[in-house]
């Protein structure tokens, strides 16, 4: 790639014989670059001196794969991409019907999420079910939940939320300190957590109302920190970094209980062996009908004339203003509905731990939710759905990876690396498709045919 | 509908409007009015101040002096330097388009129509509320919504491409769709900024089309800011012409046309006829006035730009040759009336209040 050929002498050679001067290239310049990286290495001996290590074998293999790798990408990748991409050219332009499983990608997604904890006990028993069903289900669909209401906020409406995980710990606190104190249930804080949320969305709302883009986004993401700070300095209420601890379960709708000692344990009112598998199958369900709940009111609220005027907003503020739509409401309701979908989540977070503390709200999350957001592409909720199952189900997945201790001996543990695989994941996406997975918008109205909207029309906001 | 009380014929009334950024006045006391269910035209020279004056009736812009009136067919008047931003096309009922076309380019056409309903649509669906649970009234207001975008697209010459994204028209199909979408908001006054820039002949004609079909079908009243003067003099009843954000000439298309001031504001003075012109203002008052005070000729004047305060300053203190070539940057057109004046010899100018001579001077300017 590195080696330009000019055009006179690409017609002259044929593809073997550029792939083999350019193989040589290669190689000299990979042996250039590796002799002192590779070939040699300084090294303690047992005296505490400086040593050098010579290692040629090892730098003739790299040279070696170098060569080996130019050679066939020059010699037959390339001319096979050529004439793949002409015959594609050659054949006529028929639109291509997509398939059976992209056409019905939301029912098979949603069939699967339905029947993903009964395949999980099935295959592994109640027991072993734990973990497939909390570590990925559970941990996945939360970052689902949390990506989509982050969606309304940064991909509707076009306004760069970096404190996002601020509404997150406003509901697991929410939750978390009117259990402990009150005794609340559930399903009565679940709104009120979501409600407070949203308060806040609309206290952050107010006074970055004027700023657009990068101050927007540094505003935001200080308002992320000093929630964060207050939940660690605030100790009266918070108990600090120490978190709050016991935090209540959620209970089925008030008629059996998750726990062993409650007359109502769901094991003895169902007369069924006790397994702590049966409030993760619960969870599970939960957070899924939360997550069905957020794409529902999304995907209306799209259609709905607020909806639209997110979107307007993200493409033009100024027209927007110019056809009489109220762009400090319009950007209000949008900070304050993508921060009750945080605060429902954060709420669900703290029953399923049954501890917070700001240790789990720091700005990595706030990071990882917007690239989940960017990933996926901005607006899509199948991509996002699908960018958060690729990113958090693939740094669970690193966990289980340990016969790659046979390869790399066994000081090797994959989860370290999980930062650095992200990164480089995030850069071949971005690269492969720019504007994340699914980078087309679905107009909410057509008068004929429903045609998706390429992603070079729509902007990302400014603001 | 002008058989109402003389007061409601117009539909917009400007009166002494000034706009300041600092110290360059982008407007000077301008006044005019639109009547109802006319095309109103604001022409003069790049950098006159017509955008301003736009942008101070649609809100964009808070005038720094004057007072803007809008009158509806209903009678309710709104004094639009008082209105919020995007309350003058919910409540006003003036919408405008941009000169450098503003479409949400990523929405298809319909959905970009639909974006201008907004206020209805959102009354219509409770306020979200009961859009989100589905009640059967949004339902029937979003058909009727659809029902009037399409009836804009048709009009537009657009429904082919209704299902577009907008980004993916062709410039004049966007010009069109942008006087579309400012048309569904329903609007009483329709403001429109150069509508067409960058059209082709054709294009051109089938705008003026579109243009006579609204102002004879809707009952709006349209102020438009044009430099094609073949749409200027083809569609407009009523002509404004600004020249460095002062009105130089107001009246039919015929009667501005021949206007000398206009025509010295777009084509300029011969040089030597500047001379002669400037040489009859030279009179003993100004002569008196230019030996006590102190020399403003040569700064502002000079610049060429907004900043040249009263214009009628430059061009009263000049009185020798070497002046002449100084103030001749300035407005052209107050050249011509300073020469068509002398005989008359004023003497309100030597109180350096040059709008306030213009419109008592001006044989067709002003109200009627």
């Amino acid at each position: 790639m590195a080696v330009t050929v000019s055009p006179e002498r690409d017609v002259v050679a044929t593809p073997i014989q550029r792939a083999f001067r350019e193989a040589l290239y290669a190689g000299a310049i990979a042996l250039g670059l590796f002799v002192l990286f590779i070939g040699l290495r300084t090294d303690q001996n047992i005296n505490n001196e400086l040593i050098l290590v010579q290692r040629w074998g090892l730098l003739a293999l790299v040279v070696l794969a170098v060569v080996v790798g130019r050679f066939l990408y020059v010699a037959y990748a390339v001319p096979g991409l050529e004439r793949s991409r002409a015959e594609r050219a050659k054949a006529p332009a028929v639109a291509v019907e997509p398939g059976f499983v992209r056409r019905n990608f939301n029912k098979i997604g949603a069939t699967v999420l339905i029947l993903y904890p009964v395949a999980m006990v099935l295959l592994f028993g109640f027991q072993g079910s734990l973990k497939w069903v909390d570590n990925f289900g559970i941990q996945i669909l939360i970052y689902v939940m949390l990506a989509w209401g982050l969606n309304i906020v940064i991909g509707l409406a076009g306004l760069l939320d970096l404190g996002y995980v601020a509404f997150y710990a406003v509901g697991a606190y929410a939750y978390a300190l009117l259990g402990t104190h009150f005794g609340l249930s559930f399903w009565i804080l679940l709104p009120a957590a979501g409600a407070m949320a949203a308060f806040w969305g609309v206290m952050l709302g107010f006074p970055v109302l004027r700023l657009r883009g990068d101050y927007l986004a540094i505003v935001t993401l200080a308002f992320g920190e000093i929630i964060r700070l207050v939940l660690i300095n605030w100790r009266e209420v918070t108990n600090g970094s120490a978190g709050i601890s016991g935090i209540p379960k959620v209970s089925f709708f008030g008629l059996m209980s998750f726990n062993v000692s409650d007359p109502n344990y769901i094991a003895k009112v169902l007369g069924i062996a006790q397994s702590g598998a049966y409030y993760k199958i619960f969870l599970y369900y939960l957070i899924l009908a939360l997550c069905f709940l957020t794409a529902f009111v999304t995907i209306r609220l799209r259609r709905l004339p607020v909806g639209r005027a997110w979107e307007a907003l993200r493409e033009d503020e100024i027209a927007c203003r110019s056809l009489g739509i109220n762009t400090t409401t319009t950007k209000l309701t949008a900070f304050a509905t993508g921060a009750m979908f945080g605060g429902f989540a954060g709420s669900f977070f703290a029953a399923r731990q049954g501890f917070v503390s700001p240790e789990s709200f720091v700005f990595l999350e706030s990071a990882i939710i917007l690239a989940i957001v960017v990933l996926g592409g901005m607006g899509s909720l199948g991509g996002i759905a699908v960018a958060a199952l690729v990113m958090i189900g693939g740094t669970e997945i690193l966990r289980e990876l340990g016969f790659l201790k046979v390869v790399f001996g066994p000081d090797f543990t994959p989860e370290l690396y999980r930062m650095l695989l992200f990164g480089v994941a995030m850069v071949i996406v971005m690269l492969w498709k720019p504007r994340g997975f699914v980078g087309s918008r679905e107009p909410t109205a057509f008068l004929k045919e429903r045609k998706a909207v390429s992603g070079s029309f729509t902007k990302e906001g400014h603001g | 509908m002008n058989a109402q009380v003389s007061m409601n014929d117009f539909i917009l009334q400007v009166e002494h409007l000034s706009m300041k950024f600092g110290g360059l006045i982008a407007i000077g006391d301008l006044s005019f009015q639109a009547k109802r269910g006319e095309i109103t035209a604001l022409i003069g020279p790049n950098g006159a101040g017509k955008t301003t004056v736009f942008n101070c009736i649609t809100g964009f812009y808070k005038p720094s002096e004057g007072m803007i009136t809008l009158s509806r067919r209903d009678g309710s008047n709104y004094l639009l330097e008082r209105l919020p931003n995007h309350e003058i096309p919910a409540r006003a009922k003036v919408a405008r388009t941009f000169q450098n076309i503003r479409l949400f380019s990523g929405m298809t056409l319909l959905e970009n129509l639909l974006v201008a309903q907004h206020n209805k649509l959102m009354k219509a669906s409770g306020y979200t509320f009961l859009g989100l649970f589905g009640f059967s009234s949004y339902r029937q207001a979003s058909a009727e919504s659809i029902d009037l975008a399409k009836h804009w697209l048709e009009k537009a010459n657009l429904v082919d491409r209704a299902d577009d994204p907008a980004g993916d028209l062709p410039y004049g199909a966007q010009r069109r769709l942008e006087i579309a979408r400012a048309m569904c908001t329903g609007p009483e006054l329709l403001c429109l900024d150069e509508p067409a820039a960058g059209l082709n002949p054709k294009e051109s004609a089938s705008l003026n089309e579109l243009l006579m079909d609204i102002k004879d079908n809707t009952g709006t009243s349209i102020l438009l800011i044009e430099h094609d003067m073949s749409v200027v003099m083809q569609i407009s009843d009523h002509v404004v012409v600004l020249e460095y954000g002062r009105k130089i000439s107001d009246g039919s298309p015929q009667s501005v046309r021949t206007d000398p001031r206009v025509i010295a504001a777009y084509l300029g003075v011969d040089d030597e006829e500047v001379e002669e012109v400037l040489t009859e203002v030279g009179d003993e008052d100004v002569i008196e006035q230019l030996d006590t005070g102190p020399d403003a000729a040569h700064g502002p004047g000079s610049s060429a730009s907004m900043m040249a305060g009263p214009v009628s300053d430059t061009v009263e203190h000049a009185d020798e040759g070497e002046r002449v070539m100084v103030s001749r940057g300035a407005s052209k057109a107050a050249q011509v009336d300073a020469k068509a004046k002398t005989p008359r010899k004023s003497s309100e100018r030597a109180t350096g209040k040059p709008a306030a001579k213009s419109s008592t001077a001006k044989p067709r300017g002003g109200r009627k």
